[in-house]
Order: C-alpha cells, then sequence, then structure tokens
C-alpha cells in the first residue's frame, strides 16, 4: 500500500492534477456564460467546486499534509447548504414566473 | 500504470463535464454530472484519500444529484424547452471561457519547474487521521459547518414552504401547453387534453 501511492506519486506529476482542475474549471466558468437554465448552471457551479476539491486534494497527498483534505470537506458541506438554499429558491422562482429561464429575472438588470 | 488509469479518469471527467454543458436536456446534464463526479472520486482514491472518496460519493452522486433530479421531475423540464441563447452571446460566452482558460495555462507553465517538496505519506487520507485533525485542529470550523448546515435546512424548509396568506400558486403552463390558456373548468376530457400533449 505504502509502496503503491509513493509510486504512484513519482509516476503522475502534479502538474497533471494543475491542468485537469483548470480544464473542469473552465468548463464550469463557460457552462455558467453559456447555458440559460438555472438548474445547468447550478450544475456548473458543483462542477467549479469539484475542480477545486481535486486540487486541493492533489495539493495535499503531495505535499504530505491533511489539513486540504479537511478543508475538502468543509467545501463539500458548503457546497450542499448552498445547493439546498439555491434549489429551494429555484423552486420559488419557477411558481411565480413559470420558467427557469434566468433571462426573466432581469428587474435588476441596469 | 497509475498514469494510464489518471490519463483515463481525466479523459472521461473533462468529457463528460463537456456534455454537461452542451446537452439540452437537463436530465443528461445532471446524468452526465454522475459521471463526472464519479471519475473525480477516482481521482481521489488514486490520490489514496479513501475517506475524501466516501463521502463525495455519498454527498455528491447521492444526495445532491437526487436533490437535482427531484426539482427537475417537479419543474417537468425534462423536454428540451430551453431556448438556447443568441449566437453572439454564446460565441462571447466560448471566447472568455478560452481566455480564462489561457490565463490559467500561462500562470502555470511559470511554475512547472517549481515542484513542491514530496512529503508524500500514503496515510493522510485514512479515517483515523482526518478525525484526529478534524476533531483537534479544526473543531470550532467543524462546528460551525454544522451550524451552517442547520441555517440551509431552516432557510430551504421557508423558502419551499407554502404562503397560506398569499397564496398566488398559479402555474402559467407557458412552455408546455400555450395552445388553450383560457379559464376551463377542469373536466375529464381537459385533464386527458393536458396530459396528452
Amino acid at each position: 500500500m505504502n509502496d503503491s501511492v509513493s509510486q504512484m506519486i513519482q509516476q503522475v506529476p502534479l502538474n497533471h492534477y494543475i491542468w485537469l482542475s483548470a480544464a473542469l474549471f473552465v468548463i464550469g466558468v463557460l457552462g455558467v456564460l453559456y447555458r440559460r437554465n438555472a438548474i445547468v448552471i447550478f450544475m456548473c457551479i458543483e462542477l467549479m467546486l469539484n475542480a477545486v476539491n481535486l486540487l486541493m486534494v492533489a495539493f495535499a497527498a503531495f505535499h504530505g499534509n491533511a489539513a486540504g483534505q479537511v478543508f475538502v470537506f468543509f467545501v463539500m458541506a458548503v457546497a450542499a447548504a448552498e445547493v439546498a438554499v439555491g434549489l429551494a429558491i429555484l423552486i420559488v422562482i419557477y411558481h411565480n414566473t413559470g420558467s427557469t429561464d434566468i433571462n426573466v429575472l432581469n428587474k435588476l438588470k441596469w | 500504470m497509475s498514469l494510464y488509469i489518471f490519463y483515463f479518469l481525466a479523459f472521461v471527467a473533462v468529457l463528460s463535464a463537456l456534455m454537461v454543458v452542451f446537452s439540452r436536456n437537463p436530465v443528461y446534464s445532471v446524468l452526465y454530472l454522475v459521471i463526472t463526479f464519479f471519475s473525480v472520486g477516482g481521482h481521489y482514491l488514486l490520490l489514496s484519500a479513501e475517506f475524501l472518496f466516501a463521502v463525495h460519493i455519498i454527498v455528491y452522486a447521492g444526495a445532491i444529484m437526487v436533490l437535482f433530479l427531484y426539482v427537475i421531475m417537479l419543474m417537468n423540464l425534462n423536454n428540451e424547452s430551453e431556448a438556447p441563447k443568441k449566437t453572439p452571446y454564446q460565441f462571447a460566452a466560448v471566447i472568455s471561457g478560452g481566455l480564462l482558460m489561457m490565463v490559467l495555462v500561462g500562470a502555470v507553465r511559470g511554475a512547472e519547474q517549481a515542484q513542491v517538496g514530496l512529503g508524500a505519506d500514503p496515510t493522510i487520507g485514512t479515517v483515523k487521521t482526518l478525525g484526529n485533525m478534524l476533531f483537534n485542529e479544526f473543531l470550532l470550523p467543524f462546528e460551525v459547518v454544522s451550524v451552517l448546515l442547520l441555517a440551509a435546512m431552516v432557510g430551504a424548509v421557508m423558502l419551499g414552504k407554502n404562503p397560506l396568506r398569499a397564496r398566488r400558486y398559479t402555474p402559467k403552463t407557458t412552455t408546455r401547453t400555450g395552445a388553450d390558456d383560457q379559464e376551463k373548468d377542469v373536466t375529464i376530457e381537459n385533464v386527458k387534453q393536458l396530459t396528452n400533449e
């Protein structure tokens, strides 16, 4: 087990994880900008949080420090709270306007 | 060996993340998001973070996905009713995403040589280590997170509650039927008409 982990860390460089997390984060940003459905925008926010989580776990593993993984735990809790409240708000919006299109919600636009 | 596993998982993650963004039906987006979460969980396992793998699968692929699917089915959004954005906006979105990627690439490429010190300890991902850390160093954030979850729960319940005084429950059904929006009595024929679509 110990050998396999250190072997794995030798085989997969840290840069690979940085690239992968950057790609996932950019895909999340792209989805937020690209889509109009508010639910899909929420999913893309989850994608971004996942990219950050992955990077934090990778840094923790390479650095040999478990604090990063504890922070990933907290990020997951915050993400769960955010999704619960956000989807509740979305349901209220749907009851009032009849759609989840974010272009309906343009009252605060100047 | 693990390099190939990494490449495979990364490929699956990026591909299904792209499909989350570009598939028209929100239900398909949710299913592709599940695939993305599982491959990210595979990365956690590859990095020997077993506890986080378990928590990730339970929280994301279990709870959050069920929540998304419930909301989509509650709102009857499983048709492809979303009108796409106008093409200039789509171009702008893609271009700004690409610019952000370029910025990130430029930032990371400079630090390519700077490797962190390899203090790889394979036992940091176990439940014992994380539990010790969570209840010694991070005890206060842990309790604050519990308060946060309680507040989120109360907020969700309050938002989802039916306002009993001013009950404005008039779903417009603009996107679905559109044809007969007049006020009719709901008879059996009407219901059949509406549900047949």
